[in-house]
């Protein structure tokens, strides 16, 4: 019994335990986080309702105020027929080259990715250290700087302006954060396992097909929800290496939102960013603490 | 157990003989399956940079061109008005972000470590704008801070009726409607970070500050916060690589307008490489946010290895 209660005490905040339900602490406490909450709530809830409302209503009352009249029309617009400035088809062409985008991007660079992170663990050999540090540093480089030496290089392959060009690009830069959170979960496995394998007569790719990838579900699983989150949601990329018929997602609706011509409809515009965010942010409620353990990946190991 | 011993003199004999091959040759299967680190690292990061900063200091004009003008596009870019802009920016930005984000990060994970209720769903309110993009994280906030429509006339509404509230076009203050966004979007994040901090701290530490009858603040303030150190500058390294590359969230927001009032230096190369066609320029400028990552990311990387080989050795 007194051991399970200090073992629950390890996983449990550590602030000092609350006495009564309504003291000035309290108060003060839940206080400042509903206001916090309610400020980070607040723009979901105004992309929501004006997206739910008429054009006139918008101009007529204010933000804040739930729609008198709910009309689903602004989001069968931003999904159908709304305007980037050349054409008028709507968010579902850049919908589709975002899955284009991101099926692709996700699975290569996972691949590569976990082959990496499994070498680096277990068959190091000279120089692969070397290499690994930087590929660290790169994470941190500013895009900027690579930007036009790789339209060359895309150039050169012929793979400028397309799927292909805009995969390998997300290949490359997702390397550095995917590797690095194979290597630190494949450091945990235990090497006797790996020796075990080996005196088997088990080789590098067999190792790791058959008993590294069966035990390492769940670092792929946040592997995936890092890739998809990250890809969906790039801009830079999309606008430079894909191409004017490939430009994802982000890239049409930046165009629809801000392009100059005509009434600015923010029904509409607010319809289709939810649109956008919808992906993202349903693999963030699905996933829960994974997702907060994908993104700190690295960040609180080091 | 003679049959283990065969067992394992098989691999032994094995390695023997892999010893005899070539050096490069060990450890092949290996090797390959590295190549595409190699050539991501060597040629890409590696290699495009140093291509970047070699071609800075040409003439380059919408095609890469071997004419070398030594520091020229160096001098132009610290001229250009427009740069300075920028770069004024991405220190307001900047500082802003770090102390915002740091201090009311901290302030919620410390909040969110009280033992309170529901500290799941307040996790997952104030983390979701993380899951956003910029550009949608841009928009949100464009349509909110619309000076007509936005959160300005429902203070109108409520009787100000003169209240003028446009930051989005206001030359002075564009700059701060970046700032309100990306503290949006990033702040949980933090939170996340600290909180992991805190959860890491020793229980003990907490049971001797109550014996000794030590405040909470204080206990926060001299022991905690001192502890989480390590936290604190992988937060700041991580923050402060992000606020080098903003370049989506003013695309969105404000297209760094108006005139360059609240122009950044990713969308000045950006703006420089693709629009302007004046690649050295751009090269120049990207230069520069290169060597600023360095100055930051140096100190850093020296910092933790050093700590890294003096826990090994002791």
């Amino acid at each position: 019994m007194d051991n399970t209660l200090s073992n629950t005490a390890l996983t449990e905040p550590h602030g000092p335990r609350p006495k009564r339900l309504i003291s000035t602490r309290n108060i003060v406490l839940y206080g400042f986080l509903i206001v916090a909450a309610l400020y980070w709530l607040l723009p979901l809830y105004v992309m929501i309702i004006t997206s739910l409302k008429g054009l006139p209503e918008i101009r007529m009352g204010n933000v804040f105020s739930p729609p008198v009249e709910i009309t689903f029309a602004p989001w069968a617009k931003a999904w159908d027929s709304a305007c980037t400035g050349l054409y008028c088809e709507g968010l579902k062409v850049g919908f589709w080259n975002s899955v284009k985008i991101l099926i692709p991007s996700t699975i290569i660079s996972i691949t590569i990715a976990s082959v990496n992170g499994y070498a680096l663990s277990f068959w190091r050999f000279k120089g692969s250290e070397i290499f690994f540090t930087i590929l660290l540093f790169g994470a941190f480089i500013p895009y900027q700087v690579m930007l036009y030496p790789l339209v060359i290089i895309l150039r050169e392959l012929h793979l400028f302006s397309s799927l292909g060009g805009v995969v390998l690009i997300h290949t490359i830069f997702g390397m550095p954060i995917l590797t690095l959170l194979f290597r630190n979960y494949f450091a945990s496995v235990p090497e006797e396992l790996f020796k075990a394998a080996r005196v088997d007569g088990a080789g590098f790719w067999r190792i790791f097909l058959q008993i590294m990838l069966p035990m390492s579900l769940p670092i792929f699983v946040v592997a995936i929800i890092l890739q998809v989150t990250g890809i969906w949601n790039d801009f830079l990329f999309g606008i430079i290496y894909a191409g004017t018929h490939n430009f994802p997602m982000t890239v049409q609706l930046n165009n629809i939102v801000n392009s100059t011509q005509g009434v600015k409809e923010y029904n509409v515009n607010m319809a289709a960013t939810l649109l956008t965010g919808l992906l993202p942010l349903i693999v963030y409620f699905i996933s829960g603490k994974l997702f907060v353990r994908g993104i700190a990946a690295g960040a609180v190991k080091g | 157990m003679s049959n283990n011993l065969t067992n394992q003199q098989a691999p032994a004999s094995e390695a023997t003989g892999r010893q005899r091959r070539h050096p490069l040759l060990r450890n092949l299967s290996a090797k390959i399956a590295a190549i595409p680190m190699v050539l991501v690292t060597l040629v890409g990061f590696v290699g495009c940079s140093v291509w970047s900063i070699v071609y800075s200091f040409t003439s380059s004009k919408s095609l890469p061109r071997e004419t070398f003008v030594g520091l020229k596009q160096y001098d132009r870019l610290f001229d250009s008005s427009r740069w300075q802009a920028s770069v004024e920016n991405v220190a307001i930005y900047g500082v802003c972000s770090l102390v915002f984000s740091l201090g009311v990060g901290f302030l919620l994970a410390v909040a969110m470590d009280q033992k309170i209720r529901f500290e799941n769903t307040f996790r997952t309110i104030f983390l979701y704008p993380f899951a956003l993009s910029f550009i949608v994280t841009g928009l949100v906030w464009q349509w909110l801070l619309n000076g007509d429509f936005g959160i300005a006339q429902v203070i109108r509404d409520i009787g100000f009726t003169n209240f003028e509230f446009n930051i989005l076009s206001d030359r002075e203050y564009s700059i701060y409607a970046i700032v309100i966004a990306g503290l949006w979007q990033g702040t949980g994040f933090v939170m996340a970070l600290m909180l992991a901090g805190l959860r890491g701290i020793d229980q003990d530490i907490w049971k001797a500050a109550r014996v000794d009858g030590i405040p909470a603040w204080r206990t926060y303030l001299f022991i905690v916060i001192p502890m989480m150190k390590p936290v604190f500058i992988t937060t700041l390294v991580i923050i402060a690589s992000g606020i080098v590359k903003v370049f989506d969230l003013v695309v969105a927001l404000t297209d760094g307008g108006p005139g360059v009032s609240s122009e950044l230096p990713a969308k000045y190369v950006y703006d420089w490489m693709f629009g302007r066609g004046n690649l050295g320029q751009a090269l120049a400028a990207s230069t520069v946010m290169l060597s600023t990552v360095l100055i930051i990311l140096i100190p850093w990387a020296y910092l933790e290895y050093s700590q890294k080989k003096d826990a090994t050795h002791g």
